[in-house]
């Protein structure tokens, strides 16, 4: 069973575009990348598996229970995130926790002063005080501290301090050991490396490559630096192509034997072909004039 | 009951400073009572003489030099408007806020289905608007009281009746508006409340617009008919809840199925 499986996952808002066709397959025990830039339809995705909106066409299932139907279930078995986390002015950290708790009818005051522990918050400071970071905190603890079966972070990361943010990976780190589903949604690729096994890449609303994070950088376009030769090379499949001071870089992606065949005609000094990292990956998909499909497994 | 608790401890210091300022405002009328009673005969004939404006506010109806009168056209005005004003305050935000003040996404991912959060916030807001009513007869009650007069139960039990319903009346429509509607909600209750209050003062003023009555709840809350009567119209006031049922059915279709921004 999936921890979470969309079908052909649509919403329009009106005539503008939401999310068109999404096919997404994460496995239970998976931390699964979600990247995409803003506006690309992350958080309607989002959205649409907390039930906050219903499709306008496909599905959306978690741990095999529909999203609509049987969302208060999921909503039960969720540790959910949001990329802002804004709470009832004029309550006290300890009050937002409480409710959170209360809310989901379960005693989870000993973990959440765990987590406040081990994030430093101060659980007697009124919400209105804290700073964006700070707020950042009780979100992740509200999210947390019912052990969820799955969490869904939005931006997790952002108003977090360095050390805080290496706090925050190395819990949800042990939270994945113990099989708990993370879905993680980005835009810091380095996250995203450093943290998941698999990721989907989201454009103007469509999946446009999906995999394990290793894969992805596989399937796609090899970084290549020459140096000794600054005239630019055409063939088919170079792109970012740029000068650099005795030499080019670009990512290609097409037969490596004619490129070869090119760069042997070529006096060079140096050549180094290497795999891009997840931000040249990246960008590499997101410069693909077409989108190549609409479906890609996970 | 965690979100109608948390509901009343969010909205307890607006609550409060509306009770203690209506109740204020009506003990402070009724504490005037003894002074105009005094001088009864020379402001009687005046108020009941200045045409349109007594019609208007149900002067001619009733006399001011009696206590149920006095009440009914003075304390009638500040607790049907106050009161009215409250109610559609507390039912217009209490669903959008959660969009306006950007917790829904906070509330709304919790194991809580869309019809137990209206269900409790509808419980918020009548709770509200039942404690209200009863600070505010009592304080009324304590006034008269205080100045020596005796109360006269059967009209001023049936004139705070008729004001409660219409708060909840008013309540519940602006509930249900309030499904509807992500900001700006604050104007739309109170242009609500207002609107029906003016509707009837037209009514009051022409014949030929006294069909407004079947629209306004201020129609069947006319403080100087039910004591110039000793009674509520039953069938507008149940005309009433049957509007402010609708709201309440339009509160749980729409937001059980609204997308949330």
């Amino acid at each position: 069973m999936y921890a979470i499986e969309t079908t052909d996952l649509t919403k329009y808002y009106g005539k503008s575009r939401g999310i068109i066709r999404v096919n997404l397959a994460v496995e239970e025990g998976d931390f699964f990348g979600f990247i995409g830039p803003n506006g690309a339809g992350k958080s309607t995705a989002v959205r649409a598996l907390l039930g906050l909106i219903r499709p306008s066409s496909g599905s959306a299932k978690i741990f095999g229970m529909d999203c609509i139907r049987e969302k208060n279930q999921i909503l039960s078995e969720i540790g959910y995130l949001p990329s802002e986390t804004v709470f009832y002015s004029g309550m006290r950290v300890k009050d937002v926790i409480r409710l959170s708790c209360d809310l989901r009818k379960k005693d989870c005051r000993k973990a959440a002063e765990e987590l406040c522990e081990r994030l430093q918050l101060d659980l007697m400071k009124k919400i209105d005080e804290l700073s964006f970071g700070n707020r950042k905190k009780v979100g992740i603890v509200c999210a947390l501290s019912h052990s969820p079966r799955l969490c869904i972070l939005d931006e997790p990361t952002s108003g977090l301090d360095p050390l805080m943010q290496r706090e925050f990976f190395a819990i949800l780190r042990e939270r994945s050991r113990q099989g708990t589903t993370v879905f993680l949604s980005s835009h810091v690729l380095s996250e995203i490396q450093h943290n998941c096994n698999h990721a989907a890449i989201i454009r103007e609303g469509r999946i446009i490559a999906s995999g394990s994070v290793e894969d992805l950088a596989k399937a796609s376009a090899k970084r290549v630096v020459v140096h000794g030769s600054t005239e630019p090379i055409f063939l088919d499949g170079i792109r970012d192509q740029q000068a650099i001071e005795d030499g080019l870089r670009f990512l290609y992606n097409g037969d490596i034997n004619a490129l070869l065949q090119v760069l042997s005609r070529r006096k060079l000094r140096d050549l180094s072909i290497s795999e891009p990292d997840l931000e040249e990956i990246f960008l590499h998909y997101y410069m693909e004039g077409d989108t190549k499909n609409d479906t890609y497994p996970a | 009951m965690t979100l109608t608790r948390h509901e009343l401890r969010q909205s307890k210091n607006s609550l409060m400073i509306w009770t203690v300022s209506i109740g204020c405002l009506m003990a402070v009328c009724i504490f005037l009572f003894p002074e105009i009673k005094s001088e009864m005969s020379a402001i009687s004939a005046m108020f009941a003489s200045m045409g349109s404006f007594s019609a208007a506010f149900g002067m001619d109806k009733v006399s001011f030099g009696t206590l149920p009168g006095f009440y009914a056209i003075e304390c009638g005005n500040i607790l049907g408007l106050g009161g009215s004003l409250f109610a559609s305050l507390c039912g217009i935000s209490i669903l959008a806020k959660e969009e306006k003040e950007h917790t829904a996404e906070f509330l709304l991912t919790h194991p809580v289905s869309r019809g137990r959060i209206v269900t409790e916030k509808l419980i918020a807001v009548l709770l509200q608007i039942t404690f209200l009513n009863i600070i505010v007869l009592l304080l009324s009650f304590g006034s008269i009281t205080a100045i020596g007069e005796k109360i006269p139960l059967p009209e001023l039990l049936l004139l705070h009746l008729a004001y409660f319903l219409l708060d909840l009346e008013i309540g519940a429509i602006c509930f249900g508006i309030s499904a509807f509607i992500r900001r700006g909600s604050l104007g739309i209750g109170l242009g609500i409340a207002a609107v029906l209050y003016f509707l009837n003062l037209i009514a009051n003023l022409s014949e030929h617009a006294e069909f407004l009555k079947f629209i306004t709840p201020f129609g069947y809350s006319d403080g100087a008919s039910i004591v110039a009567n000793v009674r509520l119209d039953a069938s507008l006031a149940a005309l009433g809840m049957v509007y402010g049922a609708v709201g309440i059915c339009a509160a749980y279709i729409r937001y059980g199925r609204k997308d949330i921004a």
